[in-house]
């Protein structure tokens, strides 16, 4: 009895096994007859190659490990945003798609079919190439908000300058921490005596004020640095100063946000049209406003459809931001399985550390999502 | 009736099969990339994703070029036709990969040799078919003349995973301007971005450059600086444990420059078998015996020869009549003040 459960599990497992067993001595003997060896030690080395935009200290003389940590970021960063604003994005359109507004409900489904029905790489490229032939030249770009400019080149915006960022940040971090408090104190006030805070006004009041306290007493000062328009030769023109965002990031995160917002926008519109009409007339009936009904009765029902699927955009998301390579925009593919690939011919270290991270990433956001699922399943007595 | 004679034919077939297999000489049973090749009855080639002069595919799927030629040479060594190669486009990060993991024989790809490469990497390189040099490609209007008039914050674009990521770090570095480098993966990005006015610069090896810029919308907009930052030894290259297969491709490469050397062309090489000069007579198969060693016959060079031509021909044919570098520079035999000098073949 004992035999027949365990048999085939056993054999699986011997079969991968032998598997992976055959693909390393395999991939072993070929390096050795070719004179490869293996190993991680070139990590270590100097990269001697230039990174285009880089969120921490980088340039050529330091390591392909350093390179790596860029790439690796970059591709963090352009996740981090796209997944804010899809979501954003797809809820406005999700729930324009359910308007009984005419007009409204066919732009967002037109919306919703046409960017979704488009391969990814191609709306990459026209985002990226569209925008490359629209944009003007840095001479020419027109201020926007009286300190921005939009060009071929890139968005230059002031870029701040802070003056003890450590105890503003540490404010920021404290402001957090009461809200946090806060909210649980009104929380049993309100279940002990039914008395209510106005919770939100309160908690961003505190979320501004303290932070903004540290100008004051803390010593904290920001100073702005802004764009100016330098001359590189008579017709070549360049932004110097502030904050320079390179137009792949911009193409790339357009790109993104666009695609993934269509998929969440249904999940959204399946998360709220799960929900029985009965419900929001009984919890109209009973004296809650539109946006109590929507607080406390739809949205907690409603997100229990749409986190599950809404994380496997999240996970594509990340996995699809390597489609950088091919517009120039330097992340975790295009740097470490890309240049530095090419420059130590490791090839095996290289994809297996890249596949690893995106494994990680992955399995990060994961994670994350169930927790956040299981936070706000039914709790069942 | 054709039931039998389909059976006639595979019986004809694998004596056929056998008789190559006892027949085999002894290089031909040393080299597995030579037995192979001929197994298959092409020879697996490496190439550019589209580089004119170098290699490129017409609408037809034709491949011309003289790193193209370099594989033809090899066909019509060891397979007595040039015909018989199949291509491989791949991009600059994939090369080395395809190479060393056996998808492809030889690598002809407009490819730097170096010293890493050769001997990190599990490559062997075996000549060099075009001496070239990294410059910098600029917009006429401009009025940039020189790579001295470059200030801090110039934008360049490039492809990844070249060694010109390299040679532009260490030139922008020594003359101590700062940079913003723009790296595609792809060539016809790099070529589309520069020419929608991304990059002040687009820099890559000259030749590249020469041949990319027939590609802007405007090419006479734009034109090459003089300075050449680097040295650019671009040649074939074969997987490192094969010495007959690279001695095949180096050898077949040597003719061709050889017979450009001593005026053996496509047209004459029949008529030099009667030559007086034994160096001719040997170039054409009509001396000595110079394919033993490869396990070939005798007229492996007189076929590459004839179907090739010599080195000035592909030379003339797939760059200079294009208009992408009509003066060969450096690439002129070294009897004409070039650099082109190849041993012996004796």
């Amino acid at each position: 009895m004992k035999y027949k459960k365990i048999l085939p599990q056993f054999l699986t497992l011997l079969f991968i096994i032998l598997i992976f067993g055959f693909f390393t001595m395999n991939a072993q003997e070929n390096m050795d007859t070719r004179g490869i060896e293996f190993g991680f030690g070139f990590l270590s080395k100097e990269a001697s190659f230039d990174i285009q935009f880089s969120l921490i200290d980088y340039d050529g003389s330091m390591s392909y490990g350093r390179a790596y940590l860029v790439g690796l970021l970059n591709t963090l960063l352009v996740s981090f945003i796209g997944i804010i604003l899809s979501t954003i994005l797809g809820a406005v359109i999700g729930v324009a798609r359910l308007s009984p507004n005419y007009l409204i409900n066919k732009t967002a489904s037109f919306y919703v079919e046409f960017f979704r029905n488009v391969p990814l790489l191609l709306q990459i490229f026209f985002w990226y190439f569209a925008a490359l032939r629209a944009l003007p030249m840095p001479e020419d770009a027109p201020l926007i908000f009286g300190s921005s400019f939009m060009t071929i080149k890139g968005l230059y915006t002031p870029a701040p300058i802070w003056n003890n960022l450590d105890v503003f940040m540490i404010a920021l971090i404290v402001a957090m921490i009461v809200i946090y408090f806060f909210n649980k104190f009104a929380k049993r006030k309100q279940e002990e005596e039914g008395k209510q805070y106005p919770k939100f006004l309160i908690s961003l009041g505190i979320f501004v004020i303290l932070p903004a306290l540290t100008f004051f007493v803390g010593g904290v000062d920001v100073i702005w640095s802004f764009p100016e328009l330098k001359q590189l030769a008579k017709t070549s023109f360049t932004y110097e100063g502030g904050l320079g965002i390179p137009p792949e990031l911009i193409a790339l995160t357009l790109a993104l946000t666009l695609y993934t917002a269509t998929f969440i926008a249904e999940n959204v519109r399946a998360g709220i049209q799960g929900i029985g009409k009965g419900q929001k007339e009984a919890a109209a009936s009973i004296g809650l406003t539109p946006g109590q009904v929507l607080k406390l009765v739809v949205l907690p029902q409603a997100l229990r459809i749409i986190i599950p699927p809404t994380t496997n955009q999240y996970l594509n998301l990340t996995k699809n931001s390597s489609l950088a390579a091919a517009i120039a925009y330097p992340d975790l593919v295009l740097v470490f399985a890309g240049t530095a690939m090419m420059q130590t011919g490791r090839a095996i270290e290289i994809v297996g550390i890249t596949m690893a991270t995106y494994l990680t990433i992955s399995l990060t956001i994961s994670l994350f999502m169930n927790w956040y699922n299981k936070r706000i399943a039914i709790q069942e007595k | 009736m054709f039931k039998y004679l389909k059976q006639l034919t595979s019986l004809v077939a694998m004596v056929a099969v056998l008789f190559t297999f006892t027949t085999e000489t002894f290089a031909a049973k040393k080299s597995k990339t030579l037995k192979n090749t001929q197994k298959k009855g092409f020879v697996r080639c490496g190439v550019s994703q589209g580089l004119p002069g170098f290699s490129n595919a017409d609408a037809a799927g034709n491949w011309t070029g003289v790193d193209v030629d370099v594989c033809r040479a090899v066909a019509a060594a060891v397979l007595g036709d040039a015909n018989k190669v199949k291509f491989t486009p791949l991009s600059a990060k994939e090369r080395f990969t395809a190479l060393t993991s056996g998808e492809i024989d030889i690598l002809s790809r407009n490819t730097t040799w170096t010293l890493s490469r050769d001997a990190d990497i599990g490559l062997t390189f075996v000549g060099v078919n075009f001496y070239d040099g990294q410059g910098f490609m600029v917009r006429k209007d401009s009025g940039i003349t020189s790579t001295s008039q470059f200030k801090n914050g110039i934008s360049a674009c490039t492809n990844i995973g070249t060694t010109t990521e390299l040679n532009m770090r260490d030139f922008f570095n020594s003359k101590g301007i700062s940079y913003t480098p723009v790296a595609f993966e792809k060539a016809d990005e790099v070529v589309a971005a520069y020419d929608a006015g991304r990059c002040d610069t687009y820099t890559t090896d000259k030749s590249g450059l020469a041949a990319q810029r027939t590609k802007m919308t405007n090419p006479d907009d734009h034109m090459v600086l003089p300075e050449t930052i680097s040295k650019e030894p671009l040649g074939p290259v074969v997987r490192q444990g094969d010495s007959v297969w690279e001695d095949i491709v180096r050898w077949s490469l040597n003719t061709m420059i050889e017979a450009e050397e001593y005026g053996v062309t496509s047209a004459n090489a029949d008529m030099m078998k009667t030559s007086e000069n034994p160096q001719i007579k040997r170039l054409v198969g009509a001396e000595g015996e110079m394919g033993a060693a490869f396990g070939l016959d005798n007229e492996w060079n007189l076929r590459i020869i004839k179907q090739v031509g010599n080195y000035g021909e592909s030379y003339k044919r797939n760059i200079a009549d294009t208009g992408i570098l009509p003066d060969r520079g450096p690439n002129e035999l070294w009897t004409k003040g070039g650099i082109l000098y190849v041993p012996p073949s004796r």
